[in-house]
């Protein structure tokens, strides 16, 4: 037998009793059904829905869970990740499409141990590693206000994910590896345990932060920096290091206006994440904020960047005279009106990833949703080659070295563009 | 420095750096003066025109980013003697009241039926969101569209 038919088949014994060992693990792990509510839950008080909607926009359940254009907790977001779309679940109490026949016990295993009511296991496209860490209360509190949203009949497309990742069994082995159930401690009251306790279970922030590794796992040690939607996620243990580092204030700015003057606008999938945190006390985003400050790595020893002469002549330079000047120059009214500095020290251009300026310069930002800013979208306006111009034009103006290929990042990114 | 540009279907040559907004050329250089300065700022669409078959801001449109790219402005639809397929709808309509912001709204509009003739009303809503008037003709702007994308049937 020649020695690839042997290796083959060493495969293939692997990867059978590695099927075999997952059913196993599935049927010895699986969650059995939680019997159907026969009425509803008597309605929360005042108090409890209020205290609800706080916990439900902090784990940016909208967020997902709501379709562009589609009803309020209705689901139907398709979640693109590296496996295949994802839609999101229905979480409005309708009896038979929603979460309406769903006991708390049932919604308190899904949080902690990713199964449904019925027992089948959830992907983790659904937080449910950072949620299991939630205290009881405030999964009461957001099952309260969930339970009381506008009921909406809807079935929800399938996934659209290839056959193995179908079996849904075989999450039980990805459980084994990622999920501890269970909640921690209650966090103290200082601001930082608090935000510490918002970060790692309801923001979830380390599912975009950290980046995921080949299976979908979160990548270690946590917040280095992901890509999410064709954006850069970025690290979060570096926000005090840099050529224009973070202050706590800036940060709780940020998360709940979605705009920090010194460092730019959240954009793209962070916008609704700060849309969310808007509605909810500003104390909790100081929270926050304030426990983001505790775990900056210690900064490194960084050369000063020297002011470069700004290259005049060239085509970005152009480019930008004609295309973003009439707001991004110094002496352009809006600079001046609003404080802001210059572009050169937004966070999107001193990014080590090329990726947010480029998904700013084609799509822009949308006036949509009562943005506090508006850029216009450049896509039909500026090629790639030109975006590649601007960006060596802007990054040395900045003080920092060429992204590598922008043309072919934007390449990239334009096709992902709504047309 | 000269700058050439396809405007139009016809080749120009314009006394024109590479980082001046096609707005002002198109205006300054060129006497085609469908296209307005409204903002300056891509807010507003008044200077809308399109460009390889996509509207852009004219307003923040580099000639320098033109070469080879052909450019159409509200001047090639139709004349006041024989407007265009659509500039008829809007006449009929009366879709402008001061006027200022219909050419751009024409361009943008005219790009939607080339890429989808026909149109329902909430595709040309979101289409012509970036389009404003400030006369609040909106409602008319619309329903000349619609004729269009209807097929001229009322």
């Amino acid at each position: 037998m020649s020695g690839i038919a042997v290796r083959w088949r060493r495969w293939l014994w692997v990867a059978g009793a590695a099927a075999l060992a997952a059913i196993a693990l599935y049927w010895w792990t699986r969650a059995a059904p939680i019997a159907p509510l026969a009425a509803p839950p008597p309605a929360p008080s005042a108090a409890v829905l209020a205290a609800g909607a706080r916990v439900v926009a902090l784990g940016d359940c909208m967020v997902c869970h709501t379709a562009q254009g589609g009803a309020a907790y209705a689901g139907g977001l398709g979640l693109k990740t590296p496996f295949g779309t994802i839609y999101s679940t229905n979480i409005t109490p309708d009896p038979e499409t929603g979460i309406g026949r769903w006991s708390l016990p049932a919604f308190t295993r899904a949080l902690r141990e990713g199964a449904s009511r019925d027992g089948h296991l959830l992907y983790p496209a659904f937080p449910y590693i950072h949620y299991t860490r939630m205290t009881d209360a405030d999964i009461a509190l957001a099952y309260g206000y969930l339970m009381t949203r506008t009921p909406v009949k809807v079935q929800q497309p399938e996934n659209d994910l290839p056959l193995p990742l179908k079996m849904r069994p075989m999450l039980a082995f990805w459980n084994t590896l990622y999920l501890r159930p269970g909640p921690d401690a209650p966090p103290s009251a200082t601001p930082a345990a608090r935000g510490r306790y918002l970060v790692a279970t309801l923001g979830h922030c380390a599912s975009c932060h950290s980046g995921l590794n080949l299976i979908g796992g979160e990548r270690q040690p946590p917040f280095q920096g992901g890509e999410v939607d064709g954006w850069n996620a970025p690290t979060l243990t570096r926000l005090a290091h840099g050529p224009n580092p973070w202050t706590q204030q800036e940060l709780a700015d940020y998360l709940r206006g979605g705009v920090a003057l010194a460092h730019g606008a959240a954009k793209g999938p962070m916008r609704p994440v700060t849309e969310r945190l808007a509605s909810v006390p500003r104390a909790d985003v100081e929270a926050i904020a304030s426990y983001l400050m505790t775990i900056q790595a210690p900064a490194a020893a960084t050369a000063p960047v020297a002011a470069q002469a700004t290259p005049a002549g060239s085509q970005g330079a152009d480019l930008f005279a004609a295309a973003c000047a009439g707001c991004h120059a110094q002496s352009a009214p809006m600079m001046a009106l609003s404080g802001r500095p210059a572009l050169a020290r937004s966070s999107d251009l001193t990014s080590a990833s090329a990726a947010n300026f480029v998904q700013t310069v084609l799509g822009g930002i949308p006036w949509d949703r009562g943005s506090p800013v508006y850029m216009p979208p450049f896509a039909a306006t500026l090629t790639d080659a030109q975006i590649g111009a601007l960006a060596d034009y802007l990054r040395q103006d900045a003080g920092q070295p060429d992204w590598r290929d922008v043309p072919g990042t934007s390449a990239t990114l334009r096709k992902e563009l709504q047309p | 420095m000269t700058t050439r540009l396809n405007i139009n279907g016809q080749q120009k040559t314009v006394a024109a750096d590479a980082g001046t907004p096609l707005l002002y050329v198109l205006r300054n250089d060129l006497a085609l003066n469908g296209a307005k300065f409204g903002c300056g700022l891509g807010q507003c669409g008044a200077c809308t025109v399109i460009v390889d078959g996509a509207p852009v801001f004219s307003c923040v449109t580099p000639v320098g980013a033109l070469a080879g790219r052909a450019v159409r402005t509200v001047e090639s639809l139709g004349t006041a003697e024989r407007p265009g397929r659509l500039q008829a709808a809007f006449i009929k309509h009366q879709a402008a009241q001061c006027g200022y912001c219909i050419a751009g709204m024409l361009m943008r509009a005219q790009a939607l039926l080339e890429r989808n003739p026909h149109p329902d009303e909430q595709e040309i809503r979101a289409y012509m969101e970036a389009n404003l008037c400030r006369c609040g003709t909106h409602h008319r702007i619309l329903a000349a569209i619609q004729e269009v994308a209807r097929g001229g049937r009322q």
